[in-house]
């Protein structure tokens, strides 16, 4: 995994509530493409006119944010299903952090495990950043849809320089600081694992249902 | 020290160890897996692990299978090598798989329960969200993503944070026609589907008691459509009655012993939640959604709504581009929307009772002429077992096609759509654009109330059918 510690990087709004999985990646091409091939797919619904052509209307198609690594989202992002390709395809096309009042409970786990940082912020703030992003965007603007997020510190900066700091739990932060892998650092734990094994089985037999 | 809930005392038993911040591992004590995750397996190998407890796993055919009557693998030829892949790594990490036509195979959720692998007092995952309905049964279920499906494999565990707590009670009865799925749609509708967002959700109260386990399987199923994770009602004796004898659950002394044990489960009275909701069921009647988020329902006697009838301009927004995709007018009575398709199945709503509840409202009547309507039943044992009771005729007679055991028009990623623009009635648990295929439309109900739309050829309120 990647390690993530500071990211400077144009951010795009997409104030939209509930945006589900099924939107952010369909599901026929989850089981079409495998998972560095989403990229293209990601958002597909709204992003493509019905002539396969760019919508102008998508946020990430509008070119002052072409190429954004960070998306501002509002209420409930990523709700819907486990898909981990939700988060395999906004990677795919340069996502590495994701701003939102609230996430999906699964995405917002999917996201760690692949180096995505997840930030949860109130509303207000959620909406101020949006605010200030639009704003860099209009004519006549001196800043850059751009925020600066630095997890060591645990602060995104807005383009008007104002500092917002947000909670990550240290054990996510750890992991995604270093690039960790869980799987490795869990086994270190097997000795563990296997005493709690023996506890449960002797204290509650059932859970181990002999072959049939 | 104030008493525990139900949740706590399960997720306490499974810390192997605490991890601060919240955090635990956790042991996992049974793991389910469906043929989209024949990727974990591979992931699995590749990176040079081994299962760890190939018996605590258990595996399905449902997502990408054909429900084409008299289907085989190879039915839908694209997928059927990753069905033989996933049965042969399957064979050779020790782990049981239900195969198509062998009792057991069904939707991933539906086999749990039905197996009686799902067990009160469990902490049980699956790579699939939908996972949240075994909660039903009394067990902390959830649903995880890939690269923590590979983690539940390589180590029987699962760094989780501990989420808070939240009661749901259900207060009063269930008037004729209101069913389990009327119940948790208009939970939803109350709270939204953020509203259990950050929550282990139990759902109590009366209603809750009188209902059979299948009908909690249902109210648990659409947690994850509530922002929930987890959702979960306490084991009781009609938990003990439906797992008896079931192939997985345990017998003679040890069955005593397990149910012994699983009557310390249920919350103290003085258990503190985070958050307390009431629902009055009495006032519920049979809910139908209009929109494109679970939250967008509506009693079947009400009005499709104005965007206006919400304060927050975001909110307004994305009420108009539902009614937009969706092809409505605010104002109208939903019962007058016409509808080429209905699709009773899914882990939502396809076990006997739900059948048993279509085939009510089917019998001697007729599916409308423009109307398409399939039943498809949860499970290979389901199919076998309303075919012994003739429910099939019921539906078949009706006009009603009559499926192979699979996940179908809920997910359409097995080819069974919609086309663009048509509307359907359906028992599942997704509404989203494009659900039920590109363009599609969907209106989410219970099994009688699309069973009721077939007949009608437009939503129509079942307890005037
Ligand atoms: S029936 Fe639908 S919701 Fe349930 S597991 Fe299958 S695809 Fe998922």
């Amino acid at each position: 995994m990647k390690p993530f510690t500071v990211l400077d990087a144009k951010a795009a709004p997409l104030m939209e509530q509930n945006v589900n999985t099924d939107i952010i990646i369909p599901i026929h091409r989850l089981r079409d493409f495998g998972q560095n091939e989403l990229g293209p797919y990601a958002f597909e619904p709204w992003r493509y006119l019905p002539d396969g052509s760019d919508n102008p209307e998508f946020f990430l198609n509008k070119p002052a944010y072409k190429g954004a690594e960070i998306i501002v989202a509002d209420e409930n992002f990523a709700c819907g299903s486990s898909r981990e390709g939700a988060v395999w395809a906004v990677m795919g096309m340069g996502v590495r952090a994701v701003i939102a009042p609230s996430f999906g409970p699964i995405f917002f786990n999917n996201c760690f495990q692949n180096g995505v940082l997840p930030i949860q912020l109130d509303r207000a703030d959620v909406l101020a950043i949006a605010n200030e992003l639009e704003g860099a965007t209009r004519p006549g603007s001196n800043s850059e849809p751009k925020l600066s997020i630095d997890l060591e510190s645990r602060t995104v900066t807005t383009p008007s320089g104002r500092k917002i700091t947000f909670h990550v739990d240290g054990i996510r932060r750890d992991a995604l600081l270093k690039g960790l892998n869980e799987v490795a650092l869990t086994l270190t734990r097997e000795g563990e694992i296997a005493a709690h094994q023996a506890m449960a089985r002797k204290a509650t037999p059932w859970l181990y249902p002999a072959a049939q | 020290m104030p008493g525990q809930t139900l949740f706590d005392k399960i997720w306490d038993r499974h810390v192997i160890a605490d991890l601060g911040d919240d955090y635990a591992l956790l042991h996992v004590s049974r793991h389910l897996m469906h043929d989209g995750g024949g990727r974990g397996l591979q992931v699995l190998k590749d990176q040079g692990y081994k299962v760890r407890n190939p018996d605590l796993t258990f595996a399905t055919f449902d997502h990408v299978i054909s429900t084409e009557p008299g289907r085989t693998h190879e039915t839908l030829k694209p997928h059927a090598a990753r069905l033989y892949a996933m049965r042969d790594m399957a064979k050779e990490a020790g782990i049981k798989l239900f195969d198509l036509g062998q009792p057991g195979q069904g939707i991933v959720h539906v086999m749990g329960p039905e197996q009686g692998i799902t067990l009160p007092g469990v902490l049980l995952v699956c790579g699939d969200s939908h996972t949240c309905t075994h909660g039903g049964l009394g067990a902390i279920a959830f649903g995880v993503g890939a690269t923590e499906v590979v983690h539940v494999l390589a180590t029987q565990s699962l760094v989780q944070r501990r989420p808070k707590r939240m009661r749901v009670t259900f207060e009063g009865k269930a008037t004729p026609g209101v069913l389990p799925k009327d119940l948790i749609l208009a939970l939803i509708g109350q709270i939204g589907t953020a509203g259990g967002t950050g929550f282990a959700v139990e759902y109590a109260g009366p209603a809750i008691r009188d209902m059979e386990v299948e009908g909690r399987l249902t109210v648990c199923n659409l947690s994850i459509e509530l922002g929930a994770k987890i959702g979960m009602v306490a084991p009781d004796e009609k938990t003990y009655a439906y797992l008896k004898g079931r192939p997985y659950a345990p017998t003679g002394a040890v069955w005593d012993q397990a149910v012994a044990d699983w009557r310390s489960l249920p919350s103290d009275s003085d258990a503190k939640f985070d958050v307390e909701v009431t629902v009055d069921v009495n006032k519920i009647v049979p809910q139908i959604t209009w929109g494109t988020s679970p939250e967008h329902v509506i009693p079947v006697t009400g009005k499709i709504p104005h965007p206006t009838s919400v304060s927050d301009p975001d909110k307004q927004k994305a009420l108009q581009s539902a009614l937009d995709y969706m092809g409505l007018t605010p104002g109208v009575p939903i019962d007058q929307t016409k509808i080429d398709w209905v699709f009773i199945g899914s882990c939502t709503n396809s076990r006997m009772s739900d059948l048993r509840e279509a085939a009510k409202i089917a019998k001697g009547r007729k599916v409308s002429a423009h109307v398409r309507a399939w039943v498809v039943p949860g499970s290979e044992n389901i199919k076998r077992e309303a075919e012994a009771e003739g429910l099939h005729k019921v539906f078949l007679d009706a006009g009603f096609e009559w499926r192979e055991p699979g996940c179908s028009m809920c997910l359409a990623v097995n080819g069974d759509t919609i086309a663009p623009g048509q509307r359907s009635v359906s028992t599942s648990n997704r509404n989203f654009v494009g659900r039920q295929g590109p363009g599609g439309r969907t209106h989410l109900a219970s099994p009688a109330m699309a069973a009721a739309a077939a007949i009608a050829g437009r939503i129509a309120d079942v307890r005037s059918i």
